[in-house]
């Protein structure tokens, strides 16, 4: 009995030490090429997060792919790795990334962990370009950190100026999610902006956690104050339940979403009616008539079978940047990641720009913010239409 | 009129934690176990109804009857593999393998149907609300319903216990083991049964709660789990009756703490409530008190 727990034992500890192999070896490309930049990815897979992290995961295969199919003087091997949402397994993540022999990194996706990853990159000298962690701590104090989204402040004074500029409303509510670092950022910045544009917030609701199901208090706050405009600077989860709530006690203002909106159209089982005339901010509409738009989105659709969101736009748009960076800054595959980062940092802060899926145009500040407009867009028969 | 929106908001919250209480005191006031694994089985009701109606394209009615089979399988398949060989031991061991299984259903349901929320369509989707004081007062039909449900359960499971054989040898088991043993009472057997009595009601709560909150993810049942917990120990943890007003009560504390106080310390304000009563009734509003013999 005592020798069959023990060979139970060294089974189940074989069987956990070869799936974290398996899980290690998740998402690389066994790509040996010499000549190849080494890529490395970061970001959710597993995990509540994961919608994110896959989508830039596929978003920038399918650019390492085209660029390795081409052929050019930079080609990227590739291998994007997990972190769960969670700072210390980002960490973690980033450590793998360097035993196999990291040259640069895009990512990290979410903000939490890539505040983490992006003060181990620095110290190691790795050029970081993160395609959708927005909030603006994520590069604070750091040259080799830029991002390719952008920063909430700026989300919160575009929608304000919009707003106020298109008179969309008279009396503002807004609801948010306080406990949350991109959710307050662009509620700050919003106000503050709006108050200079002299419209009324009537009503401030907020939460405190993602996980909140019950709307009720803060939809009959925002009723009760009269407010014709609810700006809603939270993710699509929350905000799917707050259209149907509003729909049930016959509330129905203006919903202004931002780019944490853009996924609710592809939530299973969502009722699309409701999101009708919702407007929203994102650098991305899958459904517009641009040619590279188009190719992008007919190449995901058919490879990974679902409309790509703004995330898969940004990832791929990432790998593009710094392709075309690494041909502007003269970068070979046998530099290491240090002398890679110091070239290319000029470059981005320089007058390089780059015209993408997201924005045209794009150039970085030596802040490492990007500086492309949020398009506004409204929902309309279960599509965005760009205004 | 705020006041009553709010009354009703709290009274449609507190009918959900009801319900899920029904089932936790149900378990606990015969089975001596806390079932913390209550929770993740609503969410698997809750999946199951998702899916037959969305991929199987049943009737909505018919998705709930789904769901309670397969809750009811699955709670007398937890009670056989996982709480069965533990029937001697501590408490505290059941206790700890009941987070256990949470653990478990709530990975299993990450892996099975993803971490993407979906989003359930309310069974009463085409139902009409109610539209009182010329649309200033509006109540959502899962409010009614909700209430409605959560009052004939009480009844029913009342009766249940207290009328019939089945519920009588329930009772029996719960006030001692042995000795309904001896009394010709097969305990295993009652004990597999309150399970399913109480993952059948799970199933219920489950499609009750997305339909008046329709995000449905693999830890939707968590938070609820535990407030109905709170619920069940405010009213009397073992009392049917007792879990219905506690968690009609924590519901309205849990809305107007949000209206009236803060959105964000309501859940402090609700669990601080509970210790008030805990220390002033320690056996919660309706419990029973039970002395030990040494």
């Amino acid at each position: 009995m005592k020798t069959m727990k023990k060979v139970l034992c060294l089974a189940l500890v074989l069987m956990m030490v070869f799936s974290t192999v398996a899980c290690g070896g998740g998402g690389s490309d066994e790509d040996t090429d010499a000549n190849a930049i080494k890529l490395g990815g970061i970001g959710p897979i597993t995990g509540g997060a994961a919608v994110y992290g896959v989508a830039v995961m596929n978003g920038a295969q399918i650019a390492v792919d085209e660029i390795n199919a081409a052929g050019g003087d930079i080609t990227f091997a590739y291998n994007f790795q997990d972190d769960e949402h969670d700072a210390e397994k980002g960490v973690n993540a980033y450590s793998n990334l360097k035993d196999w022999g990291l040259q640069i990194l895009m990512g990290t996706v979410t903000t939490t962990p890539c505040i983490a990853v992006a003060g181990e990159t620095f110290a190691d000298r790795v050029f970081e370009l993160t395609p959708s962690a927005s909030s603006a701590d994520v590069t604070k104090g750091k040259d080799n950190v830029f991002q390719l989204c952008f920063t909430d402040p700026n989300q919160g004074i575009t929608a304000a100026n919009y707003i106020a500029d298109n008179a969309l409303g008279t009396k503002i509510a807004v609801i948010y999610n306080n406990a949350d670092a991109y959710s307050t950022g662009i509620y700050t910045a919003f106000q503050a902006q709006l108050k200079t544009k002299g419209i009324e917030i009537v009503y401030t609701g907020t939460f405190a956690s993602d996980d909140n199901a019950d709307f009720s208090v803060q939809l009959t706050g925002a009723k009760e104050a009269g407010a014709d405009l609810v700006f809603l600077p939270i993710y699509y989860t929350p905000a799917s339940l707050i259209l149907a709530q509003a729909k049930s006690m016959d509330y129905a203002p203006t919903f202004f979403g931002v780019d944490g909106m853009d996924g609710i159209l592809a939530l299973e089982g969502f009722d699309k009616t409701l999101a009708e005339g919702v407007m929203l901010m994102t650098p991305f509409n899958p459904w517009s008539t641009d040619e590279k738009v188009a190719a992008f989105v007919a190449e995901y659709e058919s490879r990974f079978g679902e409309t790509p969101n703004q995330f898969a736009a940004d990832a791929y748009d990432c790998v593009y940047a710094i392709h075309d960076a690494c041909i502007a800054a003269g970068v070979t595959a046998d530099m290491d990641a240090a002398t890679i980062c110091e070239a290319l940092i000029p470059v981005f802060t320089g007058d390089f720009s780059y015209d993408g899926l997201t924005g045209t145009d794009m150039t970085w500040s030596t802040a490492g913010e990007v500086s492309k407009a949020p398009v506004v867009c409204v929902i309309q028969n279960g599509q965005y239409v760009d205004l | 009129m705020t006041f009553l929106t709010y009354l009703i908001n709290g009274l449609s919250l507190g009918s959900v934690y009801a319900i899920i209480a029904l089932g936790y005191t149900m378990v606990y006031g015969i089975a001596k176990m806390l079932n913390f694994a209550h929770g993740d089985v609503i969410m698997v009701g809750a999946y199951m109804s998702f899916c037959s109606v969305m991929y199987l394209h049943l009737p909505p009615w018919l998705s709930v009857i789904v769901a309670m089979i397969v809750c009811t399988l699955l709670g007398i398949t937890i009670e056989k593999l996982a709480y069965k060989p533990l029937r001697g031991a501590t408490s505290l061991a059941v206790l700890i393998t009941a987070i256990g299984v949470s653990y478990f259903l709530q990975n299993a349901a990450l892996l099975i149907w993803g971490s993407a929320p979906k989003v359930f369509t309310s069974i009463f989707n085409n139902v009409e609300s109610f539209r009182l004081f010329d649309g200033q007062l509006v109540i959502a039909p899962e409010t009614i319903f909700t209430v409605i449900a959560c009052i004939v359960i009480m009844l029913v499971l009342t009766f249940f216990t207290t009328k019939t054989k089945l519920g009588k040898s329930m009772r029996a088991v719960s006030e001692d083991k042995a000795a309904a043993q001896l009394m010709g009472i097969n305990v295993n057997s009652t004990i597999s049964l309150t399970f399913a009595i109480g993952s059948a009601l799970a199933a219920i709560a489950g499609v009750l709660l997305c339909s008046s909150y329709p995000t449905l993810m693999p830890t939707t049942g968590s938070m609820p789990g535990i407030k109905a917990f709170t619920a069940a120990v405010f009213g009397g943890i073992g009392s049917i009756p007792g879990a219905m007003i506690g968690g009609i009560l924590l519901g309205i504390i849990e809305i107007f703490a949000r209206a009236y106080v803060s959105t964000e310390i309501s859940d402090a304000i609700v669990f601080g409530v509970l210790i008030v009563v805990l220390l002033v009734k320690p056996t919660g509003l309706l419990g029973k008190k039970i002395t030990e013999k040494v």
